[in-house]
């Protein structure tokens, strides 16, 4: 081999035994996660676990909708109970997280603001998808005049600032809201949500999807061209089978991770709207309205701003560091 | 497309905008229920009498024609419930001076202290002034305005006692400035760091270090003008969000700015003050947008648009 080497310097230089050694154990992994043995989501499953702070994010998430959801039935009270004799009560074993001036007992009142929280971010997020996506993909497959039509709207919406459109509808369909709930014996069941936050889902569907929408339109574009769209097409596929079979799976990733930052906005605005006195109505509780209610105290009893502002923060935070996580994971090109 | 076309196209964007947004707030205002005469007690007759004065007995389109051609004369019309007889174009401009000066300095903060952590962030990628940094800017931007104004009052009011509790004293514009300026400057911090990380690794940066330049002509003359461009675009919705920011900072300090007035005005249904407000904020963050884009596109020719 010596000899060799001598004989053709250039060439032989490059071998070197160490090329003939077998590679260490999970040498492709990296690479295969795209390919498609392993499958969109399974790979982007697996990166996702790897990241630590994402996956902490979740874990929080879980335990906050235990918090939220299965708290209350555990407790012996219920948010709206005024205690005799328990009233403005410090942090105790009876009452972890004290009680109020009527003798409420905070930590149920904290796990149902928290759990109009979550589903002010869950509901507002999946009308946000089923609007965005709808309004984006029909923009993007007709195109031409529609679709110019349409990106102004979009526009005209998008330099709308929400949070002063939000505050006005609000006030004006609360009452109708509230005089339908009342009248028509079908609508009774929506009495125990209020319909404060009714509205407000009513608002995200009307403002809150264009970010959406211009996402879908885009990717929609890119993918229309593709060969495999137009192949369908000359095979005879309706519009709305191509738009649900071929182009919306395509970009699903993106969307997901987009809904996803979603729910932590959605969950802000509520807090800031509940805060102001225009979010769900009293007796129900929600952790801006909770914090709102306790700021007069605020030197006297801290305990009762802290735990709801405390809450509302994390909430927030987790979603926020899990959204990150999960565009990463969906979408590594989007990864900076 | 061309600059001057852009820019056409932009300011007709806006100028719709802010029309869609007039009418839409007049008609919604329009359709609130009950009238703001109600608390007042008057006869039936009298509240007649009041609701003809301020021509609301009229049809809902002579009455919008009237509000915009008002309007279009810098008229809002007058304060029915507030501050009775008043127009609301003095209420605005008086209160918003209180809270222009509170928000301008709560701007110039934020993008002072985003921009320098942003960067501080991104030139350490990974080591602790990274991480220490990146930590407090995903709390930064998880905090409601609230949330920080009562943190802030129960710590720096209430235990410390250094600051005080109520606007008008001294110190007493250290904490509302924070809480407008906290959100924004999480959301710079974070827009900045990932700015600077996608322009560090471009090819012309390599070529300034293979051509022998020191590395601070490269980072701070060349890399950072470029990475800030993006900040620009965030202008629009850092006014936004210091202008809405404003209504829980100043109702929680006792300001006596426009943001407060404008809570109190929904809840005593101040019809003229609620438009007046909507209308003056909106029109104020769209010429915010347009002001941004334009000047996106100005500072930064690579940009193609649409």
């Amino acid at each position: 081999m010596n000899t060799a080497k001598v004989k053709f310097p250039s060439l032989q230089n490059k071998i070197k035994p160490e090329d003939f050694t077998p590679l260490a154990e999970g040498y492709f992994d990296e690479e295969n996660l795209d390919t498609e043995e392993i499958g969109y989501w399974k790979a982007s499953w697996q990166r996702l676990k790897k990241n630590k702070i994402a996956m902490t994010a979740l874990v929080l998430i879980v335990i906050l909708i235990l918090f939220a959801f299965i708290g209350p039935l555990l407790s012996p009270y219920t948010y709206d109970q005024q205690i005799r004799g328990d009233e403005a009560l410090w942090p105790c074993l009876k009452h972890p997280f004290g009680t109020d001036r009527l003798g409420r007992d905070i930590l149920v009142r904290c796990m149902v603001g928290s759990r109009i929280s979550i589903i002010v971010g869950l509901v507002s997020a999946v009308i946000v998808m089923i609007v965005g996506s709808i309004y984006g993909a029909i923009s993007g497959l007709v195109g031409g005049k529609t679709d110019i039509i349409m990106m102004r709207i979009v526009d005209i919406i998008y330099s709308v600032p929400e949070i002063l459109l939000i505050v006005v509808i609000k006030m004006v369909i609360s009452e109708p809201l509230d005089n339908l709930i009342q009248t028509v014996p079908a609508f009774h069941g929506l009495q125990k949500i209020g319909s404060g936050l009714i509205a407000i889902f009513i608002v995200y569907g009307l403002l809150y999807w264009v970010g959406m929408a211009r996402i879908v339109r885009g990717q929609i574009l890119q993918l229309k061209n593709l060969e495999f769209v137009t192949a369908s097409e000359a095979l005879g596929c309706s519009r709305s089978r191509l738009i649900r079979e071929h182009l919306l799976p395509n970009c699903i990733g993106q969307l997901i991770a987009t809904v996803m930052l979603q729910i932590p906005s959605a969950i802000f605005t509520e807090a800031f709207l509940s805060y102001l006195g225009i979010g769900v109505s009293a007796p129900m509780a929600s952790l801006g309205s909770l914090t709102s209610e306790a700021l007069n105290g605020i030197a006297s009893y801290p305990y009762r701003v802290i735990f709801p502002a405390a809450l509302i923060s994390l909430i927030i935070l987790s979603f926020n560091l899990f959204g990150d996580g999960l565009r990463d994971a969906l979408d590594p090109k989007m990864k900076k | 497309m061309h600059t001057s076309r852009y820019i056409v196209k932009r300011i007709i964007l806006a100028a719709v905008s802010l029309f869609a947004i007039i009418t839409l707030t007049f008609f919604l205002m329009n359709l609130m229920p009950g009238d703001p005469f109600m608390s007042e007690k008057a006869t039936e007759e009298n509240r007649a009498i009041l609701i003809a004065k301020y021509g609301l007995d009229q049809p809902v389109y002579v009455q919008y024609g009237k509000y915009l051609i008002n309007l279009f004369q810098g008229d809002m019309g007058t304060s029915y419930v507030l501050q009775k007889g008043r127009a609301v174009k003095d209420i605005i401009f008086e209160s918003f001076a209180v809270s222009m000066q509170l928000g301008l300095k709560a701007l110039v903060v934020a993008l002072i202290c985003g921009i320098v952590l942003g960067c501080i962030s991104g030139l350490c990628k990974d080591k602790l002034p990274d991480n220490i940094i990146r930590v407090f800017s995903s709390l930064g931007i998880s905090m409601p305005g609230y949330v920080v104004a009562s943190g802030l009052m129960i710590v720096l009011a209430v235990n410390l006692g250094i600051l005080p509790v109520t606007y008008n004293k001294p110190g007493g514009e250290i904490m509302p400035i924070i809480t407008l300026a906290l959100y924004p400057t999480s959301y710079l911090t974070r827009l900045t760091r990932a700015s600077i990380l996608e322009v560090m690794n471009q090819d012309y940066l390599r070529t300034e270090r293979a051509k022998g330049m020191s590395e601070f002509v490269v980072v701070f003359i060349h890399a950072l003008k470029n990475s800030l461009i993006p900040v620009i675009t965030y202008l629009g919705p850092l006014t936004a969000s210091i202008l809405t920011g404003g209504f829980v900072a100043e109702s929680v300090f006792n300001v006596p700015g426009l943001g407060r007035y404008f809570v109190t005005s929904i809840s005593s249904r101040d019809y003229t003050m609620i438009m007046g407000v909507t209308i003056f904020y909106s029109a104020l963050i769209v010429v915010m947008n347009l002001v941004c884009d334009i000047l996106y596109k100005v500072v930064d020719p690579r940009i193609t648009l649409d």
